[in-house]
């Protein structure tokens, strides 16, 4: 398998990450090395193999879905990099 | 012999008897990490934190209320969150991330009356072997050899160039195909990964969820035990972490090996391997022998399979876990042009918030999850996962009581000298670690001797799950039966 540009561009778009056009091929390229070498994968017998869920045999804990915290939205939005009168502050997103 | 350079065990013992106080003791290693700035390891220090603690440790002392890691100053990885100071795990996007929160492990170490000197320097978001990734620049070896400028190895480079370097008496460290081992190997100091779910994840930033653990970066194997128990046990705030008593750690040194069976994995003589590596590991195994254990060859074979795989599932929970670097909630957001939507700000916040690294793991993890690829990579890595841990689980089950391997495949080199490799060159660091990942196992890295140049080398020793105990109590044999006692020439 290897990697073409429209595929890196189209990786970069689904990961949100801008690629400027003259860089795709080098990461086109790139990205194909590190796929060829998983690719050794494809040695193993495979057949019969559950996929690995949880590495330790272990139920996930339950509890009651109670509201047990909350009632600070001023450290919720001490970090944000934009914030106005209680709320994250976004470009806009609709029209 | 200055205070910082005494392990916590020796710490303990000074500051229990009053022959000093944890002012002093502190005082000691602040002096030690402003003189060794060259090394580049502590990139937030928080002096004004540590006195206070060290002086609310002393009040503790001296009221005879002193858990063992009472006054004892540590140093923390970036990538852990500690309330009101930077946590920005070696990225541009975390830049002036200040958290409202503790993560488990460091309150664990605060509850426990132990000081924080400060951050530790790291590769981004603990992607890296080498610590060049970081933001702030890689750290330096605090090991030489000639004239060059060595890695401390990576990801927790900070924190094993601190502890080599006595800048603190021991540091946090965490470790998702190797970043606890590695460097201890690198740096001639000990590094435990304990059992996946022995310690609470809950405020590290995440890389790669299924793999990472915590764990302590010591002088000793028994510093190891100390430190492991003030950081394990369940935590309502993180549902992965297990359930099950925490034994006494130190107890379980006793130093005797006899009728323990140590395995000799033959999958992991590497062609290519350095014959010092081959030696001192043939050495390893003769002191078990000697000290009474059995030593037994045996098999993994699906070793060879452990990087791909986990560079398929790492990369994927990556993408996934750093999808929250947005520049909406925290962290740093790109300057917009005029008419930018919010895909745009997503967009060029990530490209240069992100380093090459970091972004080329976030586009592999979202092309192995991405529809027609998904059973292609991603499932089929994590079946052959699962193989993987078979092979450890027949091993065990053959009365296997450990595993002894190499921790790497080299001893440390230059800064700069895998500039022009490939990503995959530089995933061969982690060839020896990565397995204990993909299988939640406990490992630990000890120093076994010196290379013809001089530099530390390390081998790992790999235990059942939910036995550190026993894995530090061979560990501890190791450490004391090689004798290991170098110390890097300080010339920072």
């Amino acid at each position: 398998m290897s990697i073409d540009i429209d595929t890196a561009r189209r990786v970069a778009k689904l990961a949100r990450i801008s690629v400027p056009e003259q860089d795709l091929a080098a990461l086109a390229e790139e990205l194909t090395g590190i796929l060829r070498f998983m690719e050794q994968l494809n040695e193993v017998n495979v057949e019969d193999v559950e996929p690995m869920v949880s590495v330790t045999p272990m139920r996930l804990k339950r509890r009651p879905d109670g509201v047990t915290d909350g009632g600070y939205p001023e450290k919720i939005l001490a970090n944000a990099p934009d914030a106005r009168e209680g709320f994250f502050a976004v470009p806009k997103v609709v029209e | 012999m200055n205070l910082n350079e005494l392990t916590i065990a020796q710490a303990r013992e000074g500051l229990r008897r009053r022959e000093f106080s944890a002012e002093e003791l502190t005082m000691s290693c602040l002096a030690a990490i402003d003189a060794g700035q060259a090394l580049n390891a502590f990139v937030h220090p928080t002096p004004e934190i540590a006195l206070e603690q060290a002086r609310a440790a002393d009040a503790r002392l001296a009221a005879g209320d002193a858990p063992s890691m009472c006054g004892i100053p540590v140093g923390i990885k970036d990538l852990f969150c500690t309330k009101g100071v930077a946590a920005q795990a070696a990225s541009r996007i975390l830049e002036g991330f200040r958290p409202e929160y503790e993560s488990t492990v460091t309150q664990k170490l605060w509850d426990a009356g132990a000081v924080m000197l400060g951050k530790l320097n790291m590769d981004e978001f603990a992607m890296g072997s080498s610590n060049e990734t970081s933001v702030y620049g890689p750290v330096v070896n605090p090991w030489r050899c000639d004239d060059r400028e060595l890695t401390p190895g990576g990801s927790s480079g900070g924190s094993a160039a601190a502890v080599a370097a006595a800048l603190c008496l021991a540091a946090t460290g965490t470790d998702t195909g190797g970043s606890i081992r590695q460097p201890a190997a690198f740096t001639g100091i000990v590094g435990l990964k304990p059992t996946y779910g022995r310690v609470s994840r809950w405020g590290i930033v995440a890389f790669a969820s299924s793999l990472d653990q915590a764990g302590p970066m010591t002088k000793t194997v028994r510093d190891a035990a100390i430190m492991l128990q003030a950081i394990a046990g369940p935590d309502p705030k993180d549902s992965t972490s297990a359930e099950i008593p925490v034994p006494d750690f130190e107890a379980a040194l006793t130093g005797d090996v006899r009728g323990r069976t140590i395995g000799i994995p033959r999958e992991y003589r590497m062609p290519g391997m350095p014959e010092e590596i081959e030696r001192l590991w043939q050495q390893g195994a003769e002191l078990f022998r000697s000290a009474g254990a059995r030593i037994v060859d045996i098999t993994l074979p699906h070793t060879k399979y452990a990087l791909p795989t986990y560079y398929v599932v790492a990369p994927a929970e990556a993408s996934s876990n750093l999808a929250r670097y947005d520049g909406v909630r925290y962290g740093r957001r790109a300057r917009l042009a005029q008419g930018d939507g919010i895909t745009e700000m997503y967009e060029k916040t990530r490209a240069e918030g992100f380093g090459a690294e970091v972004k080329r793991r976030i586009m592999i993890g979202t092309y192995v999850l991405s529809a027609g690829f998904y059973d292609a990579y991603y499932n089929r890595a994590r079946k052959v996962r699962a193989l993987i841990k078979r092979d450890f689980e027949e091993a065990f089950a053959q009365g296997v009581d450990a595993i002894l391997t190499p921790a790497t495949p080299s001893a440390a080199f230059g800064l700069g000298e895998m500039a022009s490799a490939s990503p995959v060159e530089m995933y061969l660091n982690d060839v020896f670690t990565v397995t204990v990942n993909l299988a939640g196992l406990p490992g630990i890295a000890v120093p076994a001797g010196l290379d013809r140049q001089g530099l530390p080398l390390g081998l790992q020793l790999i235990g059942r799950p939910w036995d550190e105990a026993g894995l530090l109590n061979m560990a501890h044999c190791l450490e004391t039966a090689v004798g290991f006692v170098s110390k890097p020439a300080r010339w920072w």
